[in-house]
């Protein structure tokens, strides 16, 4: 399988099973619509009488022969043999967790999937340190060989129990050595809460911090608000700065929603740059399609252009030495994940669980309250391994959209979460989300493709 | 090569006989959180 486009001047292949992204002239491009496996040596005569209308006869010939020269290297028109190792897709052990630590919010933003801090459970919760605790041994006890595992403080708003997050990471640190693993602790915060004393303790222990802003002040201001009404943007980005600032610029990012209310994002992604901000990220917001500030089949033509024109942002800028990581575009192409962790993605409900103030498992955050896939309780030692094993069954070969999908090796079969809440079906793919990983992958394949090309040029 | 030019090493075939060991960051694919898509983490192996 490939997929080809044009974007940026550039005409661009992806084969799909090698990995290969090649760059091609205009015959080659119009070629590769008129031919495909299996090849013949010379190029069949139809064809060049076909393409002779527009190109040159021996420009057809010798294209030909490029195409069927990496297709026996390999690399363009690959076969898809990755099913076997689909099949090899058991339960794993789990070696990531989502404490939410607090379910309630300092914060009413409008689109918030956790429901201003409840997830719609009508409650409003703090964990206790116990059951921090019992989190902390669950996933030490069921993390099987794994040394490193991943402990992200959420919420709601977790710096609203903070002494909780403080107590646990002492607590996690004390257990390492005996067990051998080694924590990295995240957290994911509104910025509300933070002073000084916090900063430091998260720049100490925890190996990532998100920072959420949705970028300009009034697109911000207009969602992320305050129980009064008013937005915070001014009250959090000094902080922000201060936090990312004593931690030399490392292992954060700032990560923003963008809604229909601005479509016009990059400027966001722009404002955070010109804020100081290098490691920047905006996620198209998720929620009901009759929500004002929705996304829908109708934003998409103005969601593309604004992707690609982030995407040349990015590539200006970079002319002039001024770098910044948009997560979107983030992408490596040769030293990438190996093809193994691409069938699966995000592990959720597997190798990821997430555990709620009442010491209820899900398989992860977006999943908490539903109670089709609760997957047992800490307090009364209950866990579901079916749920797991179909969590560990959800790869891109079990997905019928995904296994045709030239994006799935990028994708890795989207959210499950968002496909069960838009689909009813984990296994089916939320075609909304998937336009736009589509184009945010053209993108980034793009921003590979015209620096490589820029570097052959210095070359010539 | 004159019509084509291939930009990487195009050896996502070789990662799958030796990947899968798991000692990578977990990654959540979605908008709400980490946000990164699978492509772009690295290998820890
Ligand atoms: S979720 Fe959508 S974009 Fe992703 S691999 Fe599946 S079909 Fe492709
Ligand atoms: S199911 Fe979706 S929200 Fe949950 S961890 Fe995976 S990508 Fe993230």
């Amino acid at each position: 399988m490939i997929h080809k486009y044009k974007l940026n001047g550039l005409n661009i292949v992806l084969d799909v099973h090698s990995g290969g992204v090649h760059l091609v002239d205009e015959i080659t491009y119009d070629l590769l619509d008129n031919v495909e496996p299996p090849f013949e040596e010379e190029c069949p005569k139809w064809v060049i009488e076909k393409m002779m209308r527009f190109h040159d006869e021996r420009d057809v010939v010798t294209s030909y022969k490029e195409i069927v020269k990496l297709y026996k290297e390999g690399i363009l028109f690959s076969e898809d043999d990755y099913e076997k190792f689909a099949a090899y897709s058991v339960a794993s052990p789990i070696k990531a967790m989502c404490l939410l630590v607090e379910q309630d919010c300092n914060l009413r933003c409008e689109y918030c999937f956790a429901e201003t801090g409840d997830y719609g459970l009508g409650k409003r919760m703090h964990m206790s340190f116990e059951t921090g605790k019992k989190a902390m041994d669950f996933l030490l006890e069921n993390s099987g060989n794994r040394e490193n595992l991943e402990l992200d403080f959420f919420g709601g708003e977790p710096l609203m129990n903070w002494d909780v997050v403080k107590q646990l990471v002492e607590y996690g640190r004390s257990r390492e050595k005996e067990f051998g693993k080694r924590f990295r602790f995240t957290v994911t915060t509104n910025g509300m809460l933070l002073d000084r004393e916090k900063m430091d303790f998260i720049n100490r222990e925890m190996s990532n911090v998100v920072l959420s802003v949705d970028g300009r002040k009034e697109v911000n201001d207009r969602v992320r608000k305050r129980v009064d009404g008013t937005g915070c943007y001014d009250r959090i980005m000094d902080k922000y700065k201060e936090l990312v600032d004593l931690r030399k610029n490392e292992n954060y990012y700032v990560r923003g929603t963008f809604t229909k209310y601005n479509l016009d994002f990059a400027e966001d992604v722009l404002h955070l740059y010109n804020e100081g901000f290098d490691q920047i990220s905006a996620e198209p917001v998720v929620c009901e399609p009759t929500m004002s500030y929705a996304l829908t089949e109708k934003e998409l033509p103005a969601i593309f252009s604004e992707y690609e024109r982030l995407a040349n942002i990015i590539l200006e800028h970079d002319k002039q030495g001024k770098h910044f990581n948009f997560f979107h575009f983030m992408l490596d192409l040769d030293q990438g994940p190996c093809a193994i962790k691409r069938l699966r993605g995000c592990g959720s409900g597997n190798e990821y669980v997430a555990i709620t103030p009442e010491g209820d498992i899900y398989p992860c955050h977006q999943f908490v309250g539903i109670e089709k896939y609760k997957m047992g309780n800490l307090n009364d030692g209950t866990f579901n391994t079916d749920i797991k094993k179909e969590f560990a069954a959800a790869h891109i070969y079990s997905k019928e959209d995904c296994k045709k999908c030239w994006a799935k090796f990028y994708c890795s079969g989207g959210c499950n979460a968002n496909n069960y809440v838009y689909t009813g079906n984990i296994l089916t793919a939320h075609k909304l989300s998937c336009e736009m990983e589509k184009k945010r992958l053209e993108c980034a394949i793009m921003i590979k493709a015209a620096k490589a090309a820029e570097e052959l040029d210095a070359e010539v | 090569m004159k019509h084509i030019i291939t930009i990487n090493k195009a050896n996502l075939k070789n990662t799958a006989a030796k990947g899968g060991c798991g000692k990578c960051q977990a990654s959540c694919q979605s908008a709400c959180k980490t946000s990164c898509t699978v492509a772009n983490q690295k290998c820890e192996k």
